[in-house]
């Protein structure tokens, strides 16, 4: 099963190294990971998917704990969260397919954000189930690449958050 | 947050600071946090740091290799319970470290590691004698860092040692570029240490410690479990009140030997792979473990599905990552050993449990620790048999790791904290002799003794050289059996007597330990053991005996991997000794 930990670090060299050192040596699982600044510019936030049961992730947020560089932890299991991808993808679009192409665009909610000659560049961002349901539906066409950001989550604000540490 | 100083920073004036070389910062910070003694060992770009240690109050111990100058620190803080420090330069230097910060990591030793680098424009150029130290000791490290700004210094030097000793104690590195040890900045005041993302809990939850309790109360065949967590916090004579109180049966980890005097009757003493049958059998049919400061190592549960299979479990530790990690824990108390058990004794009530404690006295009756005493050829139990008596168990004993140590764990009999000292988690050959150094280094006065193997001591008996040099009065006991008695115990018994690899030449150490300047004498007939001993504890020089013992003799009992703690070898041959 998929959990959602968020993580607060202090924005120093080293951190990243760290967090995803323990996690291969402790042989847990990343799914993904996403690390950005925050509005504090001592802290950056790591949003990290980790693949296991319940005593699993359980562990996982105590070795992140121990961690001095961590300073906060939100286990999003079981929470109202909202939850995106960002991808960028190339899809192939010969001249008699553009107009289906485009379709599924607009049916999604996707962005072209850049269209030549046999392809267009489509940004979407959406929860991860959608993006692989836009993949599957692109791939008759041809994908050229494509790239993902790895999830990034927030909880709702009307819910308590709750899994602080 | 700890309050260092009642110095309050705001009332300094910042330019009547004295302004200072970075490497007269770190010896002006080594020595406001206490430091006495420390270990190192020079070179290149740690040349300005030791320029300032020339003339510095600092006792400097010398290794003959960083990683014994590394052991040494280690052995050092646990005899005395303050955090080592050692000092190397750059790339080798610091990569000899490794081992030793890994040892320390693993059986939670308080340590400040200060490592030189090459200039900081040079980092990752691979300049000479460069090496990534702080990914390199990552894993093996309770926390690492880089200094790449003088201003940062002081406060990183403050925050390692207290990070080092304080909750699960750990080493901490600090890499310090040669361009950082020349630049010059003012000295700071002490101010608070702010570190947001470490807080450890040390007053455990009064719900749960009252919860325990209860639990404890209403148990007919409890076991406490201690490790080294109790002697790390030193909480021993807490848990002695405690197992009074609650009259509760104590047994103890390899790190836990000396919590709780082993001459008690309420003492299991070891359990575990080459635990006594008595404490096995008794965890395997206890309805209630209370574990302190001990994580259910591998070498301790044997079979998990099936430990202790009828108990429930409460566990009291300062590192939340050691509970229900291993093992579903009933009730999970964090914080300290000395905070929980002096609460938990508060609230417990003596209960008699009668035919618990009879059958416990039935299982020591029946399974004690056996060995062959009738024999003409030097039994290694009978050495450590005959060291403990003569040192009347006052000695602080130190080993490599093998089978001289899971003898030395059960024929020793410890009673006091801090007195035994070995490498448990990492399981590190070779740590006894510069560990016992460190330890004789903090205890002058005490009787120190490296009970070794033959093998453990080849890999780091350059340090007897360090001794000398030092006239320290260490022993060391080589229970000399010719051969890596562990790993030929295990081709015996696991791999049909194929001795692969696993026997190698001796020098003769004593010869050995003259040439090193020390005392050196060979034993090889049972009668002259004791005499043996006497002289060595006489000695005032660093003394070796090297006794030949038997060969091919194995630790029993013996839970084989992937056996259920009931499930010992060896209480055959125990009977056949009778």
């Amino acid at each position: 099963m998929k959990h959602i930990i968020s993580t607060l670090v202090q924005n120093k060299p080293g951190v990243l190294a760290h967090v995803a050192g323990m996690f291969a040596a402790r042989a847990f699982n990343i799914d993904s990971l996403a690390v950005g600044r925050t509005d504090d510019p001592m802290l950056s936030r790591m949003t990290i998917v980790v693949i296991g049961d319940d005593k699993v992730v359980e562990q996982v947020r105590k070795q992140l704990a121990k961690i001095i560089d961590v300073v906060k932890i939100q286990d999003f299991s079981g929470k109202e969260v909202i939850a995106r991808d960002l991808m960028l993808m190339n899809v192939c679009t010969p001249p008699e397919k553009r107009a289906e192409v485009l379709a599924l665009v607009e049916m999604f909610k996707a962005k072209v954000v850049d269209i030549g000659q046999k392809f267009v560049m489509v940004e979407f961002s959406a929860s991860e189930d959608k993006i692989e349901s836009f993949i599957d539906a692109c791939r008759p066409y041809g994908i050229k690449n494509m790239v993902r950001t790895g999830t990034v989550a927030m909880a709702r604000l009307s819910q308590a958050t709750g899994g602080e540490e | 947050m700890k309050k260092l100083s009642s110095s309050d920073s705001s009332t300094q004036n910042p330019s009547i600071l004295p302004i200072k070389s970075g490497a007269e910062i770190i010896v002006a910070t080594l020595i406001e946090q206490g430091v006495e003694t420390m270990f190192g060992y020079p070179g290149g770009v740690a040349l300005p740091l030791f320029d300032k240690l020339y003339d510095a109050p600092i006792n400097f111990i010398i290794p003959r290799h960083e990683q014994g100058g590394c052991h040494m620190a280690d052995g050092f803080a646990r005899a005395s319970g303050k955090t080592g420090v050692i000092l190397t330069t750059s790339g080798p230097g610091a990569c000899n470290l490794v081992t030793g910060l890994a040892t320390a990591m693993m059986d939670s030793v308080p340590m400040v590691a200060l490592t030189a680098q090459v200039r900081t424009d040079l980092i990752g150029n691979d300049a000479f004698q460069e090496a990534d130290t702080t990914g390199i000791t990552r894993p093996v490290t309770k926390h690492n860092m880089i200094i790449k700004d003088i201003k940062d210094l002081q406060r990183s030097i403050r925050e390692a040692f207290y990070i080092a000793s304080t909750g699960r104690p750990g080493p901490v590195l600090i890499d310090i570029p040669v361009d950082i040890e020349v630049a010059k900045y003012p000295l700071q005041p002490l101010e608070e240490i702010s570190l947001p993302g470490y807080k450890p809990q040390e007053k455990g939850h009064h719900r749960q410690i009252k919860m325990a309790a209860e639990m404890i109360n209403k148990s007919e065949r409890p076991v406490l479990y201690a490790g080294g967590g109790v002697i790390t916090d030193n909480a021993s004579e807490e848990l002695r009140e405690f197992a009074k109180k609650a009259n509760l049966p104590v047994t103890m980890t390899l790190l836990g030997l000396g919590c709780f005097d082993q001459r008690e009757p309420h003492s299991l003493d070891m359990l575990g792979m080459h635990g006594t049958a008595y404490a096995n059998f008794a965890v395997q049919e206890c309805d209630l473990m209370i574990a302190v400061g001990a994580r259910f190592d591998d070498r301790v549960t044997g079979k998990l599905k099936t430990f202790a299979p009828n108990a429930k479990f409460i566990h009291i530790d300062i590192d939340p990552s050691s509970i229900s990690k291993n093992i579903n824990v009933n009730i999970p108390v964090v914080g300290s050993a000395k905070y929980t058990l002096g609460e938990l004794t508060k609230e417990v009530e003596f209960k008699e449990r009668k035919a618990w404690f009879d059958k416990i006295a039935d299982w020591k009756k029946r399974y004690p620790l056996r060995y062959d005493a009738k024999s003409t050829n030097i039994k290694p139990q009978y050495v450590i048999e005959q060291i403990c008596e003569a040192t009347k168990s006052e000695a602080i004993i130190v080993t490599g790791v093998g089978q001289h140590q899971m003898w030395t764990a059960q024929f020793y009999k410890h009673i006091k904290p801090r007195h035994f000292i070995t490498s448990g988690g990492l399981g590190t050959m070779g740590y006894g002799l510069p560990a016992a150094i460190g330890a004789q280094i903090a205890m002058p006065g005490a009787t120190v003794i490296d009970i070794d193997g033959d093998s453990s001591f080849n890999m780091t008996m350059n340090e007897l050289c360090t001794a000398v040099q030092y006239e320290l009065p260490i022993k060391v006991c080589i229970i000399n059996n010719g051969h890596m008695g562990m790993v030929r115990q295990w081709q015996q018994l696991f791999y049909g007597k194929r001795y692969s690899k696993s026997s190698l030449r001796n020098p003769e150490f004593a010869a050995v330990a003259q040439a090193f300047g020390a005392v050196g004498i060979t034993v090889d007939k049972k009668s002259e053991v004791k005499s043996a001993i006497a002289k060595m504890l006489a000695e005032k020089r660093p003394c070796l005996v090297d006794f030949k013992v038997e060969r091919e003799e194995n630790v029993w009992p013996m839970v084989a991997t992937g056996k259920s703690l009931h499930e010992m070898d060896g209480l055959d041959i125990f009977d056949s000794m009778a």
